[in-house]
């Protein structure tokens, strides 16, 4: 009898068990958890980690520019403008400066924009130069570190050094004042000048409703195995080829542009993001500079993003694990991108489609106004929270000074 | 400035834009005018003007010819710049292997698709819809069966292969039951022997009637015997009515799945006139599943929802605006009605039908329907209360499901299997062959055969019978066609 009720109590045991797994499998079945090198930090609140202070700095460098033109809020640098927005009704925010972990400067330097929409960088050096002096003179903790812990939002181009041009940019490097500064910028490349160590990679602004409105049932099939939108060759700026993208996307287009797998095309269709909904890869090559929305679109979308920018740093990638959730290509390889795409495992491609369907994935890489839990104001935040506390030698001794306030070109020294 | 200028032809996507890459890149900034500008702009202005005499821009034969190319065996180059690209000040920090510059376009020797990656490239992709289908499409699907009545006609062949392709297409299981007035035959047999799907073929012994209204009765006695021989063999799904004839979406499959016990759905009826002498062909507007008397739109026969998705009634078809209009027999030219209510917009639960199983208690029993051999119109004879059924298709608002009967007339002829053996050789001119312009004497005379009428028969069904029209066009066109074959005939053997 007392065996029996024991085989009993051992047989309860295995189904309530084998239960639970069976929850378990059934929850990871349709998504499955994200944890980059950093741990399982997607979901993390940076609420309570971290104090970010605001400089109050007149308005001729965030309103007054934003007045001036409000394309600024829809283009892809927005960040800038949405993120001084988030943090003046975060509950990060403190008043007190002194006990704030991290510093903010609200200038706009991505919108001075020309007749087509796109921003130029010429006056951006001295407009930042010109807030980082008045901060300096007007508050102490500038010279405390020398900006070692305060950050900047640079989102255009190659970042900090302000330029649209490759060669001018590394020319010009990260801006001298800039140097100790924790830079938040959607460029990110290794080895490069641009890039300091201890910059956060963020993706670029995509707008969200505009993308919800465009959502289509999720059981329409996936039909189209590749899918592309954009140019292949610059003809205004690069009419021989070879220089934009460095050859990559010129090369997507030679190899590939018979083959009914690939459906790729400089064309503007009026249902890209159906489309994107509709296909299993879409590639993200580099243009003038290695990212691009393509990479938000693609997650918001579940399409895998074939990354073809050799040395890229991705958004977040120390939370978020790229490589399990994109395929990486080599520009060199890309004449063997078919070959690439359909040797890739079975299960790995419904891996990553799993990873992609993840709602924090999808959360991680949006700006939603207003702001929503895990959004990429919030990975912003946990990035800074990640670099806390702050190294005891970065607090200078008085009078200690590091940072060279006349190096640089000439002309960036003229005020602004 | 030159920059701006260059912005102009700006694409969208672009992130930056650059101007030309010239040595002599002039920023907004207060530019020297050393004498190596001035040689380079002299220069520069000489190439243009070589550019233009010649017609084209020869920089890239001056690349080739400069800098030797040094091609791997496995990649070509298209612009001809050398393997290791021209090192500007790029600045390579920190040991970088990516670099700045003019890279070469890397075109693979044949670059064109491969047959074996595409098929790789296939099987991926329904490996990735059939993980879709199972993540959000309908769960625990079950088999469907299509009861299907048929018989040999000359219209078979277009209509069963229709409809079999629509059923290849289902993603569910399927088993097709094919019942076939005149008996079991080979040519049935081998049409649906085609699908790979899992089809019962039964023969019903009695031949197909030429007048519509027996056909029609005829049809629902066949079905009630499929209906049966699912009772006998227990079969276990969702059943059907798939006319031969009729057109149904791929959606349609999927909204069934929800059915519980019975369901109805809206079926568009075609009703169109062929010749032209009716008038208009009636406007198809889907939205509208009204029937409207005044507007010619298209006559949707299904169930009813008031405002809250509740079934009260049904919406049937009103013969009364066809009266006079309407067909008697088969391959009359006038247009075909249906009745009130078609079996093909139901759909039943094929636990309905079984013997001993839980039935719920408004369904009478299957031997009682159709006992005394009386016409059972519609599966609402199965039900005690016809107030059960569930409407389908977000309530009869959709139309996946259209209703048509096309038929050639009963005593035309076709080749048996649609294989031509021997092949033809036909000398007749058109002349001697008056196209008989009078009616088939009804009902049953339809045995008699003229031998000038088979042959041209014959040529029609090779050249134009693949067409959805009355008979009497067809024929008209097929003269036509006739006389153009026969006339290069004597033009050949003279």
């Amino acid at each position: 009898m007392r065996i029996g009720r024991w085989v009993l109590a051992v047989i309860f045991g295995i189904v309530f068990w084998s239960r639970i797994e069976a929850f378990k499998f059934h929850r990871t079945q349709q998504t499955e958890r994200i944890s980059g090198s950093a741990g399982d930090v997607l979901e993390d609140d940076p609420v309570g980690r971290l104090k970010v202070f605001v400089y109050e700095l007149p308005r001729k460098y965030n309103k007054k520019i934003l007045q001036k033109d409000p394309r600024c809020l829809t283009h892809m640098f927005a960040a800038e403008i949405f993120m001084h927005r988030f943090l003046l009704s975060s509950a990060v925010r403190t008043f007190n400066p002194e006990e704030a972990d991290w510093f903010y400067t609200p200038v706009y330097t991505t919108c001075d924009l020309t007749a087509n929409g796109l921003p130029l960088p010429f006056k951006s050096p001295r407009m930042m130069r010109s807030a980082i002096q008045l901060i300096s003179s007007n508050w102490p903790y500038w010279n405390r570190t020398e900006g070692a812990d305060h950050f900047f939002i640079v989102p255009h181009d190659f970042g900090a050094c302000f330029h649209y041009q490759e060669e001018k940019a590394i020319e010009r490097g990260i801006l001298p004042l800039l140097q100790r500064a924790t830079l938040v910028q959607t460029f990110g490349q290794r080895n490069h000048v641009c890039l300091n160590d201890g910059s956060i990679i963020i993706p670029p602004y995509a707008p969200p409703q505009k993308m919800q409105a465009h959502l289509i049932p999720p059981t329409t099939p996936r039909s189209i195995f590749v899918y592309f939108r954009g140019l292949f060759y610059d003809v205004g700026n690069d009419p021989e080829g070879g220089y934009y993208a460095r050859g990559a996307r010129a090369s997507v287009w030679e190899n590939f542009k018979d083959n009914p797998l690939f459906d790729i095309s400089t064309e503007h269709p009026t249902t890209y993001y159906e489309d994107m909904q509709r296909a299993i890869f879409c590639l993200c090559p580099l243009g003038w500079a290695p990212w691009s929305p393509r990479l938000v679109e693609a997650v918001v979308f579940g399409c895998i993003p074939v990354i073809i920018a050799d040395d890229i740093v991705l958004p977040f990638a120390d939370a978020i694990p790229w490589e399990d959730i994109g395929v990486f290509v080599a520009e060199k390889d890309v004449p063997k991108l078919d070959t690439i795409l359909t040797s890739i495992p079975i299960y790995e491609i419904l891996r990553k489609q799993r990873l992609l369907a993840n709602p924090s994935m999808k959360q991680a890489m949006l700006f939603p106004q207003p702001a929503q839990p895990r959004d990429a104001f919030h990975q912003i935040l946990n990035g800074l929270a990640r670099k806390l506390p702050h190294d005891k030698s970065v607090y200078l001794k008085p009078g200690e000074k590091i940072l060279n306030w006349t190096a640089g070109p000439v002309s960036d020294l003229k005020p602004w | 400035m030159k920059q701006l200028t260059a912005l102009q032809q700006q694409g969208r996507r672009s992130n930056s834009f650059r101007g030309a890459s010239s040595p002599l890149d002039a920023g907004v900034d207060d530019s020297i005018r050393s004498p190596t500008t001035i040689f380079w702009l002299v220069l520069h202005g000489l190439c243009c003007l070589i550019s233009l005499v010649l017609g084209f821009r020869f920089s890239r034969i001056v690349f080739f010819l400069l800098f030797s190319t040094a091609s791997s065996p496995s990649t070509t180059t298209i612009s001809g710049a050398t393997s290791p690209p021209e090192r500007n000040i790029s600045g390579v920090g920190g040991g970088s292997r990516v670099v700045v510059g003019r890279h070469g376009i890397l075109i693979r020797p044949w670059p064109h698709p491969d047959p074996a990656e595409v098929m790789k490239a296939h099987k991926i992709i329904e490996r990735v819809q059939l993980e879709q289908r199972s993540q959000y499409g309908v769960k625990g699907p079950r088999t469907l069966i299509a009861v299907t009545p048929t018989y040999v006609r000359t219209f078979q062949t277009l209509h069963l292969t229709g409809l079999m392709h629509s059923l290849m297409n289902v993603p569910y299981d399927v088993i097709w039951v094919v019942v076939e007035a005149g008996g079991h035959t080979n040519e049935t047999a081998s049409l649906i022997s085609k699908s790979g799907l899992r089809t019962i073929h039964i023969g019903f012994d009695t031949k197909m009637p030429v007048l519509w209204e027996d056909r029609h009765k005829l049809e629902s006695k066949m079905r009630l015997h499929a209906l049966r021989v699912v009772r006998e063999k227990r079969l276990d799904g969702i059943v059907m009515f798939a006319d031969d004839s009729n057109m149904h979406a791929l959606e349609l499959f999927d909204e069934i799945q929800k059915v519980k016990w019975v369901g109805a759905v809206s079926v568009g009826i075609l009703a169109h006139s062929g010749g032209s002498e009716e008038g208009e062909l009636p406007v198809i507007q889907r939205d509208d599943s009204k029937k409207d008397d005044k507007d010619p739109q298209l006559p949707v026969q299904g169930p009813a929802c008031n405002s809250s998705n509740h079934l009260v009634g049904w919406h049937t078809f009103d013969s009364l605006l066809f009266l006079e209009k309407s067909a008697r027999y088969i391959g009359d030219r006038a247009v075909v009605l249906p009745r009130k209510l078609e079996w093909a917009g139901f759909v039943l639960n094929s636990r309905l039908v079984w013997e001993d199983a839980d039935k719920p208690g408004w369904v009478k029993e299957f031997e009682e329907v159709g006992r005394d051999g009386e016409d059972v119109e519609s599966p609402l004879s199965f039900l005690n209360d016809a107030s059960v059924v569930e409407p389908l298709g977000s309530c009869g608002r959709k139309v996946m499901l259209w209703w048509l009967r096309v038929e050639a007339r009963a005593d035309s002829k076709f080749p048996a299997r649609w294989i031509i053996d021997p092949p033809l050789e036909i000398t007749v001119p058109a002349k001697r062959t008056p196209w008989p312009d009078a009616p088939p004497e009804l009902p049953s005379s339809v045995e008699k055969v003229i031998s000038i009428q088979e042959t041209t028969d014959k040529r029609a069904s090779k050249s134009g019978s693949r067409r959805k029209r009355s008979s009497r066009s067809k024929r008209k066109h097929t003269a036509k066609v006739i006389d153009e074959h026969v006339s290069t005939r004597h033009s050949a053997d003279n």
